[in-house]
């Protein structure tokens, strides 16, 4: 079985980064302050200043450890490249179906499906835990919701072109997102849904649901690049300059199942308060840095809950699932899959 | 011996000769490793890899008045296959110096035939770069640790043969083949990726994922 390894998140800035015998070190205004062996580790992402010395950054390349530079709210900005550069003839596959509207839609209409479906998970859990305490018009909506996203994956996977099944997609994110406040069970308006917001998050909840997704996306891409997928090209995400857009193909899945419910859970048990947030001139709103750490370390953990895979049957960690979905997509880009299996959370 | 004149253009089509060892372990392992380019580690390479560090040094040694050449770059262009020797030692004297390859296997003598054939495919490179007979050459095992020699007789020579054209035309083709579930694949490194029991016999994912969305 492929070890589910750590990812150290080093978020001290001005931290310096070296490497000691097999070791990653970690010192701060020259002192020792972590230690931990290279072969136990999967990912170093670095948020702000942080400097690394060379012989880490090649001893990561070597070993294959993804070492990214991120902005302090997490966007990538960067990331060492070793000399294994994937298979090409993989990638040629991933092109020609990429480039090939039918085709596409059939890897893209199963990510959807299943993302929906994984929606719909998400209130069931919510109706069958919270249930038969909320007011009986909550309880109305929930179940509308979830019927209507039920019903909605039956359709999915019957549709044949790339804009009917992106219009699905978006009313489905919609209904699940109309029905996002009741998931929230905490008292303080300050965690009040707003509807999604990007481009700045406009709300707590977006801002902690934006980070997480950048966590999500970032281990997305490495999980691609790990089993030689471009992260670039992309089939229900359409190509566009910088934008890993099958690392976003990929993500759907895992969007409602790590992202979403570790947001709620850390709402719901007051891990993260209002006080967490900076509320920035014009409205955007971004997470303070120990709460970046609360999150971080509540992302560690349920990177290491088990599960069992729907698919292949084995268990694992969730931290192991995004890597398999990587590789059962590259499988059936090689023909030895008459489908893609995408990850259907129960 | 002479380089052929359209040496360079073989020089692309050479294949390394691990590729050989991993072909005869498992066809699937060895596209997966030359074709996919995956890799993982387990306990066993990670020994394995020390144990050749250790003994990669480069540098040539004299023990007992026998020279040895230490990680040694070969190749042969009749069987199309170039790689390193751990070890090679000039046996004889003066003029007549004859190599002799040994290399070292971590664990105990195996009884398949892939480490023998990695020898022989050494001694055949041998043979084409040094012009002369090479007849044999010792696996050097960590357990027991001694050395087992290894006679480079015509049945080993045409495994050897063979197993290289396999190895070329699997690769020239690039297709990695289905995997075939036996008791080595616990042994493997490259189990996780492989997925031999679910990928063996496939199921029907359309079906499966179908059923899976219901209930």
């Amino acid at each position: 079985m492929r070890k589910h390894l750590n990812t150290i998140y080093v978020t001290t800035e001005d931290a310096w980064l070296r490497k000691d015998g097999a070791n990653i070190v970690v010192e701060v205004e020259g002192k020792e302050r972590g230690r931990a062996p290279l072969h136990l580790l999967e990912g170093i992402m670095c948020f702000g200043r942080i400097g690394a010395s060379p012989a880490l950054l090649a001893a990561c390349a070597e070993a294959g450890i993804a070492f990214s530079y991120l902005s302090p709210i997490g966007r990538f900005l960067a990331r060492v490249e070793g000399p294994r550069s994937g298979n090409v003839l993989l990638r040629r596959a991933q092109y020609r179906v990429a480039d090939d509207n039918t085709r596409s839609v059939l890897i893209a209409r199963y990510i959807v499906a299943a993302k929906v479906a994984n929606q719909r998970t998400v209130i069931r859990r919510v109706l069958r835990d919270y249930g038969a305490s909320s007011p009986e018009a909550s309880q109305k909506a929930l179940q509308a919701a979830e019927a209507w996203l039920t019903d909605t994956t039956r359709r999915i996977v019957k549709v044949t072109d790339m804009d009917s099944l992106r219009g699905i997609e978006g009313e489905a994110a919609r209904v699940y997102f109309s029905v996002f406040n009741l998931f929230i069970r905490s008292e303080d308006p300050a965690f009040q849904f707003g509807g999604r917001s990007r481009r700045p998050p406009l709300d707590r909840v977006n801002a902690l649901l934006s980070f997480l997704y950048a966590l999500l996306g970032h281990d997305c891409r490495s999980a691609l690049e790990s089993v030689g997928l471009d992260p670039q090209v992309g089939f229900l995400h359409a190509d566009r300059p910088g934008r890993t857009s099958l690392a976003l193909d990929l993500m759907e899945e895992f969007r409602p199942v790590l992202a979403d419910r570790l947001a709620l859970n850390l709402i719901n048990r007051a891990q993260v308060r209002a006080a967490d947030f900076t509320c920035h001139e014009g409205g955007g709103i971004t997470l303070h840095d120990d709460a970046r750490k609360t999150v971080l370390t509540a992302w560690q953990e349920r990177k290491k809950q088990e599960i069992r895979h729907p698919f292949l049957g084995e268990t694992m960690t969730f931290g192991l699932v995004a890597h398999m979905q990587a590789l059962l997509l590259s499988r059936y880009l090689r023909g030895e899959l008459d489908a893609y299996p995408a990850f259907i959370w129960k | 011996m002479m380089p052929k004149p359209d040496q360079r253009q073989d020089e692309e089509n050479l294949v390394p000769v691990s590729a050989l060892q991993h072909y005869l372990f498992c066809p699937r392992q060895c596209a997966l490793i030359h074709i996919e380019q995956q890799w993982a580690e387990n306990g066993a390479t990670v020994e394995g890899r020390l144990l050749h560090e250790r003994v990669d040094s480069g540098v040539p040694d004299r023990k007992r008045g026998v020279r040895t050449l230490r990680t040694l770059p070969i190749r042969s262009f009749a069987l199309g296959i170039y790689g390193k020797a751990d070890a090679v030692e000039l046996h004889g004297t003066g003029s007549t110096l004859i190599p002799y390859p040994v290399e070292y296997k971590r664990g105990s003598p195996k009884p398949h035939h892939a480490d023998e054939v990695q020898l022989c495919a050494q001694a055949l490179c041998l043979e084409e770069m040094f012009g002369c007979a090479v007849s044999e050459g010792a696996l050097f095992y960590d357990r027991p640790h001694r050395r087992t020699t290894v006679q480079f007789d015509q049945d080993l020579r045409d495994l050897t043969q063979k197993t290289a054209q396999k190895v070329q035309d699997m690769l020239a083709a690039g297709k990695t083949p289905q995997p075939v579930w036996n008791k080595g694949c616990k042994h493997c490194s490259l189990e996780a990726i492989c997925q031999p029991r679910r990928l063996e016999k496939p199921l029907c994912v359309e079906k499966w994922f179908l059923e899976n969305l219901e209930d």
